[in-house]
C-alpha cells in the first residue's frame, strides 16, 4: 500500500481549460497532503505522459488521474478506452472531473472503468471544496496501489 | 427508528460482508448519515450475485446505487466476486468500494485491475471505522455522480 507521509502524491491533471486547471492547482496547493501536480492539455498529451514518450520521458507515474471529458484532439472518453487497453496502466485510479452532467457521460465513464465521476461545480468555492474532497478521499481514506511494483 | 418503508429515491447500498460486527458498524455509520439510504446486507459473493440477478429470495431486489465489498469471506470471496461481475455490462456502472482488513499490495492491485472503484483498508479503531464509512457515504453519494 502506498503511503504519502514523505513522498508527495503524484496527480496527473488532464484539462484543456486553463482557468479550471489553475483552480484545481490552487485547491491542491492548500490541501493537507503534499502533492505534485502535472498538467497536460488533452488526451494526446495524457497518453504520451502515461507512456513516458517524448518530453515526458522522465515523468513519474501518477498515483491518480483527474480527467476532463470534453477536450480537443483526444477527449476523455477516448483516454478512458485507451488506458483500459494497457494492462500496466489499468490499476491507476481515474477520476472524471467535467462540466458535463449528462447521464450518458456518467454511465459511459463508469462502464469505461473510470473510478469515479464528478461534475465540476460552477461556483468557485464549491469547486475548491470538491477538489479538496477528492484529495482527502483518495489520499487519506483510500488505499492506492504502489506504483513501483506495477 | 422509522418503520415505514423508505421512499423510492433512497440510495440503496449493497453490503457484502460476512463479519457481523463489521456489518453492524457499517449500518451504524450509515444510519447517522445525512443522506437517506437503505442498507441491504448479504454475507458472501453467492448471495450478492443472487441479489444482483434478482434470483431466489431476491426476486424483488432493486439494483443498488453502491456496492461495499469485503474480500475475505466463506464460499465465494470478494476477489472471485469481482472477477465474476467485471465483465457483466449490467453491473459495470455500479460503483464498488472494497472495504477489507487486508492491506496486501496484491489485493489492492487485483481489486483496481478488476474494476473496483476504490480500495479501503478497514481501520481497527472503532471510531475511525465509522468515520471511514461516513467518508465513503459522503464521497460517493454527495461528491461523486453515480448513474
Amino acid at each position: 500500500m502506498k503511503k504519502f507521509n514523505g513522498t508527495p502524491a503524484v496527480i496527473l491533471l488532464v484539462e484543456d481549460n486553463e482557468g479550471d486547471a489553475r483552480l484545481a492547482a490552487e485547491a491542491l496547493k492548500d490541501g493537507k497532503i503534499s502533492n505534485e501536480l502535472h498538467h497536460v492539455k488533452d488526451g494526446v498529451e495524457a497518453m504520451q505522459y502515461l507512456k513516458q514518450e517524448g518530453e515526458f520521458k522522465d515523468v513519474p507515474r501518477p498515483d491518480v488521474i483527474l480527467l476532463d471529458l470534453n477536450m480537443p484532439r483526444m477527449d476523455g472518453r477516448e483516454v478512458l478506452e485507451a488506458i483500459s487497453e494497457i494492462p500496466k496502466l489499468s490499476h491507476i485510479p481515474i477520476i472524471v472531473l467535467t462540466t458535463s452532467e449528462s447521464e450518458i457521460d456518467i454511465v459511459k465513464s463508469y462502464s469505461l472503468n473510470a473510478n469515479c465521476y464528478i461534475s465540476k461545480p460552477v461556483d468557485f468555492e464549491q469547486f475548491v471544496n470538491v477538489v479538496q474532497s477528492i484529495e482527502h478521499f483518495w489520499f487519506s481514506i483510500v488505499s492506492l496501489p504502489d506504483g513501483i511494483t506495477a | 427508528m422509522k418503520i415505514h418503508s423508505p421512499p423510492a429515491h433512497d440510495a440503496i447500498i449493497l453490503l457484502i460482508e460476512d463479519n457481523e460486527a463489521d456489518a453492524r458498524l457499517v449500518a451504524e455509520g450509515l444510519k447517522e448519515s445525512k443522506i437517506a439510504n437503505r442498507l441491504v446486507h448479504v454475507v458472501d459473493g453467492d448471495q450478492a450475485l443472487d441479489y444482483l440477478h434478482c434470483r431466489g429470495d431476491y426476486a424483488e431486489a432493486v439494483q443498488p446505487d453502491l456496492i461495499i465489498l469485503d474480500l475475505n469471506m466463506p464460499k465465494m470471496d470478494g476477489r472471485e466476486f469481482l472477477e465474476k461481475i467485471k465483465d457483466n455490462l449490467s453491473f459495470s456502472d455500479i460503483p464498488l468500494v472494497v472495504l477489507t482488513t487486508s492491506n496486501d499490495e496484491l489485493d489492492i492491485k487485483h481489486s483496481y485491475v478488476n474494476m473496483a472503484n476504490c480500495f479501503i483498508t478497514k481501520p481497527l479503531d472503532f471510531s475511525k471505522f465509522v468515520e471511514v464509512v461516513q467518508a465513503i457515504e459522503h464521497f460517493w453519494l454527495k461528491i461523486a455522480k453515480i448513474p
